[in-house]
């Protein structure tokens, strides 16, 4: 039996991530709004997400894509320690490459991707550093999970510098702050999935942040205790501001919120957050030497061996 | 839903269809859209780049959107969801659409402002509707019948050409703007601002400030 993953497989199961991320609402999200449409106070409020929850019905019915603004395509990789790929992971990166702009072209896709100056748009959603790829490893094991996320740019995210003196307080205040200016005429797409990055240098603090949003599940809290009391307490107090749906008044404003940490300057706290929209498109493959795919909808990014502390 | 009314309108859109709207009301149209934004209106509106198409034959409605669509090997098109974006961003450029276009319908995301309501929209007996999420891009999608035309597609790219459908039972959209000028949108932010204040009650500003900021608490940031 073969030892190594081969790379047809590779790109056949990165164009099916693509196709389900697209398609299909993961189900953890959908059972969560279905809890918040009973809450939901506002009239306008409960016809805003039952016509979201209709909506993924259709999307599903006749395989199209949920929303047309099909986000960013990205990837996550974890390898196990004992993968190998045919071809090496140059041949990886130009498959998850061709399987994107295969994708867009034939699901459709909006071929969202230009050139940040001239704007020039390939409409394959590939250029340069597109489709991102990240990569992480788990100790043991010969199979590789690909993970691909499609998450929308504009609105609903930010970073801010704060330092030990501002606290827990300042979480919540920053909090508040972005919850208010993206949530406002719903610019963020909510109820969200809130992912917050607390720590890291600024780029890992935008990372740990992005990847709580978009590769943890609804009702997954962080084992740390401290944290999942914090995630719990911000979930209330985003749901209390009195936005909803759309910014119309209501209650529906965040459907979970996970935070991620890491270890950061002596003297700093920096802070990022990111809303994961109505259309939370993930979709994750894991592929094994013998050929065989799995495919889930839970990323299972974040690992104990991933939040390591110690020296080993 | 049963305090929500349901209205369904076929384009063009005239002055009596306008003026039956209520705020709130729910909109589902039949005929034919076209959408237009940022890449269409710097041509027209600001470089003076005439239309290929007399736009206003087709439709008088303008969605704020950017199908996601694919054309194949042989010229065909093939569109499976559309969504609205964001509209506050083409402010600059819609009394000068207005005038190009005759457009009497703006489809879009989270709204205009109220003063563009006022003093552009409401002299033209137009009307701004929002789609409802967002997006419900599958629905809209199911709702398109037949691309007419992609204009300037080689020019602006699938995402900026002006797309033209023939619709059915398109929608749904919410109706944002009112004869006054008026904004649902903005209604809603004035309601939740008296809560505010409790929210924020003991929270001290940040240590570090940043430049231009504010802490006032009715801002927008459209």
């Amino acid at each position: 039996m073969s030892d190594i993953i081969a790379i047809d497989r590779v790109e056949g199961a990165a164009a099916e991530i693509m196709r389900r991320a697209s398609i299909q609402i993961p189900r953890d999200y959908k059972d969560g709004i279905k809890v918040m449409v009973e809450e939901e106070t506002s009239e306008l409020g409960r016809f805003v997400l039952q016509s979201m929850l209709e909506n993924w019905e259709a999307a599903e019915d006749d395989q199209r894509p949920m929303c047309a603004d099909t986000g960013l395509p990205r990837y996550y990789v974890k390898a196990g320690n004992e993968a190998r790929v045919e071809g090496g992971f140059v041949a990886l990166e130009a498959a998850l490459r061709r399987a994107t702009a295969e994708t867009t072209q034939s699901i459709p896709l909006r071929p969202n991707r230009v050139h940040p100056l001239s704007r020039v748009d390939h409409n394959n959603n590939v250029g340069i550093h597109a489709p991102e790829i990240q990569y992480a490893f788990e100790p043991d094991g010969d199979w590789l999970d690909i993970t691909t996320v499609h998450k929308g740019g504009l609105f609903g995210t930010d970073y801010r510098m704060l330092f030990p003196g501002d606290g827990i307080d300042g979480i919540k205040r920053f909090f508040l702050d972005v919850m208010l200016q993206h949530g406002r005429r719903g610019l963020a797409c909510q109820p969200a999935i809130v992912g917050i990055g607390l720590g890291g240098g600024k780029d890992t603090c935008m990372r740990l942040g992005k990847e709580a949003a978009c590769l943890r599940i609804v009702g997954e809290p962080n084992p740390d205790p401290e944290i999942a009391a914090l995630e719990a307490e911000l979930t209330v107090l985003g749901n209390e501001i009195g936005l909803g749906p759309m910014g119309y008044a209501g209650r529906s404003m965040v459907i979970d919120c996970h935070i991620e940490v890491g270890f950061t300057h002596t003297g700093a706290m920096p802070m990022s957050v990111h809303s994961f929209c109505l259309s939370s498109r993930r979709a994750t493959a894991r592929l094994f030497p013998s050929g065989e795919v799995e495919y889930r909808t839970d990323p299972q990014w974040f690992t104990p061996f991933y939040r390591r502390e110690g020296v080993q | 839903m049963s305090g929500l009314r349901e209205v369904r309108l076929t384009t063009p859109i005239t002055d009596e269809d306008v003026a039956g709207l209520r705020q709130g009301d729910i909109v589902f149209l039949d005929g034919a859209v076209y959408t237009a934004r940022e890449g269409a209106y710097k041509r027209v509106v600001e470089n003076g780049i005439a239309l290929p198409v007399d736009i206003a034959a087709h439709s008088n409605v303008n969605f704020h959107c950017s199908p996601a669509a694919s054309v194949g090997a042989d010229g065909s098109y093939s569109v499976g969801a559309v969504t609205a974006t964001a509209s506050f961003r083409f402010a600059k450029w819609i009394e000068g659409w207005f005038e190009a276009s005759s457009a009497k319908m703006i489809i879009g995301k989270g709204g205009m402002s109220e003063e563009i309501y006022r003093d552009i929209f409401v002299p033209r007996g137009a009307v701004y509707l929002t789609t409802v999420g967002y997006g419900t891009g599958a629905l809209l999608g199911r709702g398109i019948r037949e691309v007419v035309d992609a204009v300037w597609l080689d020019d602006l790219g699938i995402a900026q050409a002006i797309w033209i459908f023939k619709i059915e039972k398109f929608g749904p959209f919410i109706v944002d703007s009112d004869g006054e000028g008026t904004s649902l949108f903005a209604k809603s932010n004035r309601e939740i601002e008296s809560r505010l204040d409790g929210l924020y009650d003991g929270l001290k500003p940040a240590i570090l400030s940043r430049y231009g900021e504010t802490t006032a608490r009715d801002d927008e940031v459209i």
